[in-house]
């Protein structure tokens, strides 16, 4: 565990936060903690960030990737700029979510779990947002959507699109 | 000892004080929800408009203060204006705009916009409402009197009752045992005065004087302590609330979630307070044994017995509490409006029982997927510590005890209390075999109560007005209050306390309002895809653990969804797979093969490929998985198909052998096709068409090429002429 080392990309709080707990009671226990805030500040979890948090907190690489595997929560790979998830609740897939989800795989013209070519948009899903009584809803990065229809999808994806420029 | 309640009464009173040096009483208030639904319903616009009004209007008597949510989601944002002294007035679905009328009008005017005031009831002005305790203990007696004696009291007094409005409230539950059944009891607005009477002269009597002579009769005036008073005075004179009973809830969407000392005003921290003086731990697990609560994620172990577990199995010193937030159940979400309606309560609640069992360290593990709520509770705990309820030495009791949240990350399974704990721990969430229980082995080999967010919220409520008091709401078996969340085909969708027993039809019709005009209820889900569904002829069920076991579902942790004629109990079946199939973390055969050969036979059914022999098949694993999975998530994982089969086995049936599906759900059962009579050419649905698969020149009846329909239904949305049919 050099300090020194170049190679370290994480920010500096985040290696503090390991520092930190590696001195409280039962070290290994914050993993997720960790992970989780590595994935709030980059996005994702890369493999870089993995190894370097395994040095930090001795813990092996296979730990952390079959920990970072298991939780859906984590991601293996970058989103796009405004992450869609389409909740896929029973509320939600009883007041059509399903509908919801196919219009915009049609209008990005990609797949579940995938980004768009310009980086702009990935989709995703989330099994549920607790906003039941909204179905279906939809959140854009950090933005709820709800009562939403199929038919408003391209209107909100313009309405994105025009808002980011 | 006194020590403790010396420190109680200093902290509220300085609650108190600082309250009353604000003049917030004084003042004119504008409460809005601010609770995850309520700022995706647009709660946070409608804050920024009151704000700029406020400013703008120079007004220093106007304050404007954020709620929990009220669970009143399907007309969220919802606003309450309360002048002092007067009735308050509650409004529904408050947009920008409408802000800008009730600021007008009401705030400024004095005059209530009546259009916009939830759920529309209060169409006229009113001089008195009065909101009627009507529980089932009470009713049974004799066919629900009070409203007759108090419409005869009007009578009586020449009170014209057209200016009267009288709701039939639920249980107040204010009762001492010798009264029950005796007494009516009811709540007079704007005055907000609680009477108690036994016969029609008294009834006579209370309506001359408050009514006519306008003054309180004090003779009469319930002084009971009344847990629910506050919630009562606020929203009684609403009937999707004056029907339930909120305990757990009984301060979300009434006081501000980061506030302690509003918290501390509606009593609490007394009953934390009163367990640390008088320092009988055994005393705590008694009272909790003896009210009969019973755990509410859904396996209604008793909590009273799972404390005494983890004190008398194991002699070891270090013991943990945890709080299971880990909310998975799709459709469920009573746990995310109380941490973030109130979290103080849950952190009251694990206080006390982790002095029961003696723990120093709590644990609440909470969704990821929930940031209000993470947020909330780390600014509970913030304040908490620093008033000296959490942490070192509570209330000067020299007892310590502090609490750490951890974070789930999107693993169902994680729910299960064994994988919950190694989750805890870092680690991979999978579960193990139980014995050794977690009161046994729990957190890092120390014995550790898990119990849920309702669970530990109920806590306190029982140790302030006592086990007797609580066991006599609910049934035998069941005890207290159940919540629940509506959702689905339900006219009045949202969170919803309920004393046990009370059976689905009322919460449905009464509460939820029924089913939208013209559509009839099918099936109602609840346990999310633990549990399974009850058709509708089973709609008088009273809600109690075991009567929902009896009918092939469970009470689960409180999820409720409607179903109606439009929804496919196949597809239905299939989707609860889908996510236990997905969310199955592999460490049992029977969970891991068992769901993905289930769920290909629900797939092969629903696309038409199904044989008859799948429904044994579908039995015959689902029984073995029943048996023989690891934990609960594989055990209770077939429950949607089986309890599906068992009360819908015709629908199946249809599925199978006529390769049709009557609620049109099942996407490969369906098939688009215009109808040439009706079809005038406007060539709409060919061009909404996303995969071009219809064709047709204009004012030429089109058609619609099956081998590349994704049916997606947009022709059908599109058509003006309902030239479209679904077959």
């Amino acid at each position: 565990m050099n300090k020194t080392d170049q190679s370290v990309t994480l920010d500096r709080d985040i290696i503090d936060l390991m520092e930190e707990c590696r001195l409280r009671e039962y070290p290994e226990s914050y993993l997720i903690t960790i992970l989780h805030r590595v994935q709030a500040r980059y996005g994702y979890l890369s493999e870089q960030h993995m190894d370097e948090v395994a040095q930090y907190m001795q813990i092996p690489t296979a730990t952390i990737s079959g920990v970072a595997t298991f939780y859906h929560y984590f991601r293996l790979r970058p989103r796009g700029k405004y992450a869609i998830s389409i909740c896929l609740g029973t509320a939600c897939f009883v007041k059509g979510a399903d509908k919801i989800l196919e219009a915009f795989k049609t209008e990005l013209g990609i797949d579940m779990g995938e980004t768009t070519q310009d980086g702009l948009f990935s989709l995703e899903n989330s099994r549920c947002l607790g906003v039941c009584a909204l179905a279906p809803v939809v959140t854009v990065n950090d933005r709820v959507y709800s009562n939403l229809s199929a038919k408003q999808v391209p209107d909100l994806l313009n309405k994105i699109r025009f808002e980011d420029q | 000892m006194g020590k403790v309640l010396d420190f109680y009464e200093a902290l509220y009173h300085y609650m108190v004080e600082r309250r009353k040096q604000s003049g917030i009483d004084n003042r004119i208030l504008i409460h809005f929800g601010s609770a995850t639904c309520e700022n995706a319903a647009g709660s946070d616009l409608v804050r920024r408009e009151f704000e700029k009004l406020i400013r703008v209007s120079g007004r220093d008597d106007i304050l404007l203060k954020p709620t929990g949510c009220t669970g009143r989601c399907a007309r969220e944002p919802i606003v309450g204006v309360f002048f002092p002294g007067q009735i308050p007035i509650k409004y529904e679905q408050v947009d920008a705009q409408k802000v800008q009328t009730i600021f007008q009008q009401h705030i400024l005017g004095g005059l209530p916009v009546a259009s916009l005031i939830l759920d529309k009831r209060t169409d006229r002005h009113y001089d008195y409402v009065v909101t009627l305790c009507s529980s089932e203990r009470c009713r049974h007696q004799e066919r629900n009197p009070t409203q007759e004696m108090l419409l005869t009291a009007l009578q009586n007094n020449g009170v014209d009752s057209d200016s009267v409005r009288i709701f039939s409230g639920g249980c107040f539950g204010l009762c001492s045992r010798d009264q029950v059944g005796k007494q009516h009891v009811m709540m007079i607005f704007p005055e907000k005065v609680m009477y108690h009477f036994q016969t029609q002269q008294e009834a006579d009597e209370i309506v001359k004087s408050h009514m006519v002579q306008k003054t309180v009769v004090d003779a009469y005036i319930t002084h009971a302590d009344f847990i629910t008073e506050q919630f009562f005075s606020l929203y009684g004179d609403v009937s999707f609330f004056n029907k339930q009973t909120r305990l757990t809830l009984r301060n979300s969407g009434l006081t501000d979630p980061e506030s302690m000392g509003d918290y501390i005003r509606n009593k609490g921290y007394e009953a934390l307070a009163q367990v640390l003086d008088r320092g009988d731990s055994d005393f705590i697990i008694s009272e909790i044994s003896k009210s009969g609560l019973r755990g509410r994620g859904g396996g209604g172990y008793p909590t009273g017995q799972k404390w005494r577990n983890a004190v008398q199995d194991s002699d070891d010193p270090v013991r943990f509490v945890v709080c299971n937030a880990d909310e998975g159940d799709p459709g469920a979400f009573m746990d995310r409006s109380a941490l973030e309606g109130d979290p103080f309560i849950i952190l009251e609640g694990m206080t006390i029982g982790a002095y029961a069992i003696g723990a120093h360290k709590g644990f609440i593990y909470v969704r990821a997927e929930y940031p209000l709520a993470i947020e909330r509770l780390e600014k509970a705990i913030a304040k908490a510590r620093e008033n000296d309820v959490l942490g070192k030495n509570i209330m000067n009791s020299g007892f310590d005890f502090d609490i750490e949240i951890r974070l789930g990350a999107g693993a169902f399974v994680c729910g299960e209390e064994t994988a919950l704990m190694v989750s805890i721990e870092g680690k991979r969430g999978q579960p193990r075999i139980r014995p050794p229980w977690p009161t046994q082995s729990g957190l890092w080999g120390h014995p550790t109560v898990i119990n849920n967010v309702e669970t530990w919220a109920n806590v306190p409520t029982i140790l302030l007005y006592g086990a007797d008091w609580f066991s006599r709401i609910g049934t035998k078996q069941s005890r207290g209050t159940k919540v629940f969340a509506l959702a689905g085909k339900v006219v009045n969708t949202g969170l919803v306390e309920v004393p046990m027993g009370t059976t689905l039809r009322d919460i449905i019709y009464d509460i939820g309002g029924g089913l939208e005009e013209g559509r009839t209820l099918k099936a109602i889900q609840t346990g999310g895809p633990s549990g399974g569904c009850i058709p509708a002829r089973l709609i008088d069920t009273p809600v109690e653990y075991e009567t929902l076991a009896e009918i092939g579902s469970i009470m689960g942790s409180g999820g409720m969804i409607v179903l109606d004629d439009q929804d496919c109990m196949v597809a239905t079946a299939r989707y609860f797979l889908e996510f236990t199939q997905s969310e199955s973390c592999g460490k049992c055969v029977p969970c891991r093969e068992g769901t993905v050969r289930m769920l290909e036979i629900m797939e092969r059914i629903s696309s038409g490929q199904g044989a008859m022999e799948d429904l044994a098949r579908l039995r015959r694993l689902g029984q073995l998985m029943r048996k023989t999975s690891l934990c609960g998530l594989g055990q209770t994982a077939p429950n949607p198909v089986l309890s599906a089969m068992e009360n819908f086995q015709e629908e199946f049936i249809t599925h199978i052998r006529d390769k049709k599906c009557p609620a049109h759900k099942c996407r490969q059962l369906v098939t688009y096709e215009v109808i040439p009579d009706k079809c005038t050419g406007c060539t709409l649905c060919a061009r909404r068409c996303p995969v071009s698969c219809i064709s047709g020149a204009k004012r030429q009846v089109h058609f619609i090429d099956q081998a590349s329909c994704i049916k997606c239904g947009e022709c059908f949305n599109a058509c003006k002429f309902d030239a479209i049919a679904i077959n």
